[in-house]
């Protein structure tokens, strides 16, 4: 599917499975739980290896293991759910993480803007005719007050 | 599209207040260009009414009863006479030639139209104002004292501090989507004129043991369903670590604070759950990681405050004589100066309240025409300059004694004289039933009635110094809880009740009020607050204002004599 990374609309083949799924070839997603229980394979696994990170789930759990995480989803399971910012913003500025971080779950185009602010350089959109939209939107103000971490 | 209106600008106006610098206004013009956006998006059906409903609220559009209602950021109660003939152009040429000022010392229009908002917003970044996050779950318009600056009990002017605090909230990219709204008030005097233990971060400016300026910073006050006064989560910040500080309270809040229940998703359940010490040890930790590097520094500050040096105020302003003898010739004119004007701090000069709650006109509305001859007042007697206060008036800060005889004939003139700031008629008063979609029962209403029960200047001003607040539903817009005399109004089974509260206070020795008895009916309003101010006097020692008298003999006797 397609997602913007990096302000350009990429086709994209990360896989998000779920706890029970057969983690199976290429790059995937667990979520952080899955991460802590099967580090060990899921560090041996021929693709890579990205953790999804909840709105309640603590940032500082895969603090020490940046280095073998290609990414971090933050997830937004409703648009108004705020923790995916103060988690990607940690994410930059506290712990330096320098891979991709990626928005996934029910948020909206005019988000995208903030998300990108608080270092989020991948928007997985659930209705992608709207990544154009969202993508334009990342030119939406050309001023800022606050440091930014992207 | 904007429009462009030539005002004159008083030359003083520039060092009073902060002006936008190009950076300023591209952020507002770009803001206007991003909603006109959202807004066609709405209109055209690509945008859900739930999101636009969060995007409209982040720019103080309200859907209400009627109509929507359009909140305008007034930065910390400050305007300029230029932008208060915008905004009666706007309340001409979009909304039915009125205003309301808030509580929060905002501006709200009635009645604009929803395709309308983006022309407003234009034209409110023509005058650098804007309706930026006056809603919606995030950082709301700073609020402070509304005679910052001229009180003759101020620590810090806490101008430039809000100016600070306004810019790093403005569009902050982290804190768009909290559990609930957040609320700063600063105040930088001894007398707390900002309500700041209730609001979800109260700052004082204070001095310490060597002479530094920093903050005593509250946490976890609040109004609404579960009113709560401020708890002290440090009791001195060195004011360079001001942001840092305030950005690692909002972080703890936005990761921990709770989203299942909106009654419990404000800061004030968080602080209340986990505790105080709590919470001070999360906000403490958080801001050990952040605080180096975020510092902000004495040329910031002093850049800033060069916008706020006091004006040109005349050496010999004291000299005057017309002042004592206007007052011994007019009665009339020295009750309003007792009453609605305030000590400055230079000698000579005045600080004027303007009085929004004539008799026959709802607690804090404001037509075109007022609004038109403020901004003419405070160009000629003012430096240009007006504050919305907390109380839902306004004040023309700097007026030379000689000038205020003059001031108090015109503002007459206006309906905007009535001798009654900080008696039981200045009552502050939510919209209510009539035009707000939340309320449960009319307010402006009864605030009708209790100002015919209480029409006798001469009693009104022997009862002195009270605070009634009136709010039309839970939500507390009016403050109820901490007014001296507090009127909620409730829904019960379709007819409006209303709960009284006696002994309520925001100001220094904040206190929330209790409650007096079973809800009574509409009618039985008015007949009880006249009942309550009775056994005051009867009760009251020499001197002795109302709080103090509830404060000494209870509730009990005044629960008596309505019950």
């Amino acid at each position: 599917m397609k997602i913007i990374k990096d302000e350009q609309i990429i086709e994209d083949s990360w896989r998000h499975i779920t706890d029970d799924e057969e983690i199976g070839s290429g790059d995937i997603t667990v979520s952080l739980s899955r991460w802590n229980k099967e580090k060990k394979v899921l560090l041996a696994h021929q693709g890579k290896v990205g953790v999804r990170i909840a709105p309640t789930d603590k940032i500082e759990e895969i603090s020490a293991n940046l280095n073998d995480i290609s990414l971090v989803a933050v997830e937004l399971p409703v648009f108004t759910d705020g923790r995916a910012f103060s988690h990607a913003r940690l994410l930059r500025s506290r712990y330096g993480y320098k891979g991709e971080i990626r928005a996934i779950g029910k948020y909206i185009p005019d988000q995208v803007f903030y998300l990108h602010r608080v270092g989020v350089n991948a928007f997985e959109l659930e209705n992608t005719e709207e990544l154009p939209l969202a993508l334009s939107t990342l030119n939406d103000f050309t001023v800022e007050y606050q440091v930014s971490s992207n | 599209m904007m429009i462009s209106l030539e005002f004159s600008l008083g030359i003083s106006e520039k060092h009073l207040m902060y002006q936008y610098n190009d950076d300023d206004q591209t952020l507002i013009n770009e803001r206007v260009t991003q909603y006109r956006g959202q807004t066609e998006r709405y209109l055209k059906g690509e945008l859900g009414e739930d999101e636009f409903r969060t995007l409209r609220l982040m720019n103080g559009l309200y859907i209400q009863t009627h109509a929507p209602m359009l909140r305008v950021a007034g930065p910390y109660g400050l305007l300029s006479s230029k932008q208060l003939r915008m905004l009666a152009h706007i309340s001409r040429k979009y909304d039915k030639s009125y205003a309301h000022i808030t509580t929060r010392q905002n501006i709200q229009f009635n009645w604009p139209d929803l395709k309308d908002v983006p022309n407003i917003l234009a034209d409110l970044a023509s005058v650098q104002m804007h309706a930026i996050q006056t809603s919606g779950n995030c950082l709301r318009n700073t609020t402070t004292d509304h005679l910052a600056g001229v009180c003759i009990d101020e620590i810090e002017d806490p101008r430039p501090y809000c100016e600070i605090i306004r810019q790093w909230t403005v569009l902050h990219p982290e804190f768009a989507y909290l559990p609930r709204k957040f609320k700063i008030a600063v105040s930088g005097a001894k007398q707390d004129r900002a309500a700041t233990q209730l609001h979800d971060i109260g700052l004082h400016l204070i001095k310490n043991d060597t002479g530094e300026i920093g903050f005593r910073v509250l946490v976890g006050g609040g109004l609404g369903r579960t009113p709560v006064i401020g708890k002290v989560i440090r009791p001195f910040l060195a004011k360079e670590h001001l942001l840092s500080y305030l950005e690692a309270i909002v972080r703890v809040y936005n990761l921990n604070g709770r989203r299942d229940n909106k009654y419990k998703a404000r800061i004030k359940i968080l602080v209340k759950e986990s505790g105080i010490e709590q919470m001070t040890e999360w906000v403490e930790a958080e801001w050990l990681q952040i605080k180096d590097g975020m510092e902000v520094t004495d040329s910031r500050f002093n850049e800033i405050k060069a916008y706020f040096i006091p004006p040109a105020y005349e050496p010999d302003a004291e000299q005057d004589k017309s002042f004592d003898s206007n007052k011994a010739q007019s009665t009339a004119f020295a009750t309003w100066v007792k009453y609605n004007t305030a000590d400055h701090k230079i000698p000579g000069y005045r600080a004027a309240f303007v009085s929004l709650k004539a008799p026959d006109s709802p607690p804090g509305d404001i037509t075109d025409k007022q609004l038109d001859a403020i901004a003419d007042l405070a160009d000629q007697y003012s430096f240009g300059e007006a504050r919305n206060t907390h109380r839902q008036n306004i004040v023309l800060a700097d007026i030379k004694q000689a000038d205020l005889f003059d001031l108090w004939q015109k503002l007459d003139a206006l309906a905007l004289a009535t001798p009654n700031i900080g008696t039981a008629t200045d009552m502050i008063c939510c919209p209510g039933l009539d035009f707000c979609g939340l309320a449960n029962a009319g307010s402006i209403d009864i605030a009708k009635e209790i100002n015919e029960a209480l029409d006798d200047i001469d009693y009104l001003h022997d009862i002195g110094d009270i605070k009634i607040n009136m709010s039309g539903c839970m939500n507390g817009c009016a403050h109820q809880s901490v007014g001296h005399i507090g009127i909620l109004g409730v829904d019960k089974k379709g007819v409006e009740w209303y709960q009284l509260t006696l002994g309520g206070s925001s100001e220094n020795e904040a206190a929330l009020g209790e409650r007096l008895g079973p809800a009574l009916a509409k009618e039985q309003v008015t007949q009880a607050v006249s009942t309550i101010l009775k056994i005051y006097i009867e009760n009251r020692l020499e001197q002795e204002v109302f709080l103090d008298t509830v404060k000494r003999i209870g509730i009990n006797p005044f629960k008596k004599a309505i019950y």
